[in-house]
């Protein structure tokens, strides 16, 4: 079949680039797309028994839950602290390791190692520093600051944010050195020549040719920070202290319970907030990425 | 002081910064490796104080705080061999890790491999319009995208489960362990596909055409010039993909009901509050894959995706 279609020119090449898509296709209308098509069903109807129409009366519902407030805001104030803080310290780090320093490709491979370190395995060291009387309240009492109960007080988020940044500063830097060694070398001489200076270069110069890669990490690192809650829940397990509450938790605890409805509503809701998000970013595309595409 | 003088030393004091900071990034690594050769009771005694109550009854020395111990007082592989020779619950649950997270690894690459090709080819309307909507599914979070699956695995569930329900134990077992549910949708997901997509489309087409004058098909064109050029992003790609799934925790906590057939990276969390004196090694050998696969592919994890060009098609 494959073959045939191969030797009979472009319509059979055209045919069969399109059926390579295929059964990708099939897979994601199955798996997701459909699906998701009565999960928005799911979150208009009162039980899927009777099956009667109650238009936003889920929705309303869930407003009205309390750990579905907290659940988004925890999520989402962790998402807005932790996205922009990784994209600027790794692109920090990625212009000091610009320079030609010694141990350079040494330093890169220890950034570069949390990636490949599971979670779960290392769970237990920051379970140890963290904990009430554990390291990092020793090392702070050494300095005479008040020593802070990590895991059950507002700080929590502290400790997620390091983790998050532990986890995925590392290969956002290599993304960003990669796009660094890309700009061109010849406008970077000319700027020399012409006195502009170190900064005035990273701003003015730099930065544009990053756009493209600044938005994709950008992405990488926001579908990361949804990730988060499998350290919150490695660390912490099924109860969280509140302000580490975070949404799969509550989906979680919906699915348990088996409230279909609820947990329809509640995804609907977050694909829409993402869709916005994603559209930002598009438009974001559309107008930085366009100078330096050539 | 010469302009190179300065030059020279400013280096050093960014290599001593950045150092400073990458030798942090390795700590909790080489915290748990290190620790992981501990002895049971040292452990206990540096640690118990996080998991309270439990261990009043051993009359053992508990320190109040809890310390991070770098050296071991006395080396000993004791917690490996408990590890892997004495309770066979962790090698299972290893097990239970790598036979999840293989097949979706394996198959998500391959129907990337085939995916992207079909995207990078003739692209017309339609085919811009799937790849968009790839992309946002890409983006959304698990949080969204578990509810459907859920809704599939129930519906698949229960529609077997008629078929054999008056002999349920005739069920065959990959149905009934519910491992699929991970599995499929694991191996549908179109991170791999969106990154692939984006490495193809940059295959000069001169290539491409240079092979069909040589009489090449256009599977020849796939398997002899498309994989080559993608070696390393493939190689990356897998790697970013595995690691994902192998440290997968949502996912099975929402579609396996039988915590048995958990893997590793869940079952772990509950270890701290039970054998905190194993935790280190089963930690340790849970890294070893990883650790080993990194240390084979870094080079491409680090050239592979030199990554060009926005987000969209």
């Amino acid at each position: 079949m494959k073959k045939t279609n191969s030797q009979c020119g472009r319509r059979g090449e055209r045919i069969f680039s399109n059926l390579c898509v295929l059964p990708s296709l099939l897979g994601v209308l199955i798996f997701f797309l459909i699906p998701f098509c009565i999960v928005i069903y799911y979150s208009l109807i009162n039980n899927p028994i009777s099956a009667q129409f109650v238009g936003l009366e889920n929705f309303k519902r869930l407003f009205q839950s309390t750990a579905f407030k907290s659940a988004s805001i925890n999520t989402s104030t962790f998402s807005l602290i932790s996205v922009p803080l990784v994209l600027v310290i790794s692109l920090w780090l990625a212009t000091l390791l610009e320079r030609n320093i010694p141990y350079k490709s040494v330093i890169r491979t220890f950034f570069l190692s949390p990636i490949m370190v599971p979670t779960a395995s290392v769970v237990l060291v920051w379970q140890v520093l963290f904990h009430n009387h554990g390291t990092i309240n020793q090392i702070l009492e050494m300095f005479g600051v008040q020593s802070i109960d990590w895991m059950k007080s507002s700080h929590g988020q502290l400790i997620i944010i390091a983790m998050f940044l532990w986890k995925n500063i590392g290969y956002n830097m290599i993304l960003f050195m990669a796009a660094l060694a890309a700009v061109p070398r010849d406008i970077l001489e000319v700027a020399e020549l012409e006195g502009a200076g170190r900064i005035y270069q990273f701003f003015h110069i730099k930065l544009r040719y990053l756009s493209p890669t600044i938005l994709f990490v950008l992405i990488l690192s926001l579908i990361n920070s949804f990730k988060i809650f499998r350290e919150v829940y490695l660390l912490t397990g099924d109860h969280p202290y509140d302000k580490m509450y975070m949404l799969q938790h509550f989906m979680n605890n919906t699915f348990n319970s088996l409230d279909y409805q609820k947990l329809s509503a509640a995804a609907v809701l977050f694909s829409l907030v993402m869709i916005v998000i994603i559209a930002a970013l598009l438009i974001a595309e559309e107008i930085f990425g366009k100078d330096v595409e050539s | 002081m010469s302009r190179h003088t300065k030059k020279r030393i400013f280096n050093i004091i960014i290599m001593l910064f950045t150092g400073i900071c990458a030798i942090l990034f390795l700590m909790p690594t080489v915290l748990t490796i290190a620790n992981s050769f501990m002895t049971s009771n040292e452990i206990t005694a540096n640690y118990g104080a996080m998991i309270g109550n439990m261990t009043d009854s051993k009359k053992v020395f508990i320190s109040e705080n809890v310390n991070l111990k770098f050296i071991p007082d006395k080396v000993t592989l004791d917690q490996y061999s408990s590890v892997l020779l004495k309770s066979p619950d962790y090698l299972i649950k290893f097990w239970n890790s790598v036979i999840l997270t293989v097949p979706i690894t394996v198959f998500q690459i391959l129907l990337a491999i085939l995916t992207a090709y079909g995207f990078s080819r003739y692209p017309n309307k339609f085919k811009s319009i799937i790849f968009f909507a790839y992309l946002i599914l890409m983006i959304m979070p698990y949080q969204v995208t578990l509810v459907p699956n859920f809704l599939v695995a129930d519906f698949i569930k229960d529609n077997v489960g008629a078929m054999f329900a008056s002999e349920p134990e005739k069920m065959p077992k990959f149905i009934s362990n519910m491992r699929w549910a991970v599995i499929l949708p694991g191996i549908f997901s179109p991170f791999s596909i969106f990154l692939l997509t984006k490495v193809m489309k940059r295959i000069p087409i001169s290539y491409v055409e240079a092979a069909k004058l040589d009489g090449a098909n256009e599977l020849q064109i796939l398997t002899k010039i498309h994989m080559p050029l993608c070696k390393g992003a493939i190689v990356s790609i897998a790697m970013l993909v595995f690691i994902d799934y192998w440290n997968m925790v949502e996912q099975p906590l929402v579609l396996m009901k039988d915590t048995d057939l958990h893997p590793l990276s869940v079952f772990l969390s509950q270890i701290n509050t039970g054998d905190i004196g194993l935790a280190f090694a089963v930690g340790t050998v849970y890294m070893v894959p990883t650790i080993l696969m990194f240390l084979y592919g870094e080079d491409y994890l680090v050239e592979g995706i030199t990554y060009s060009g926005g987000i969209k098609g």
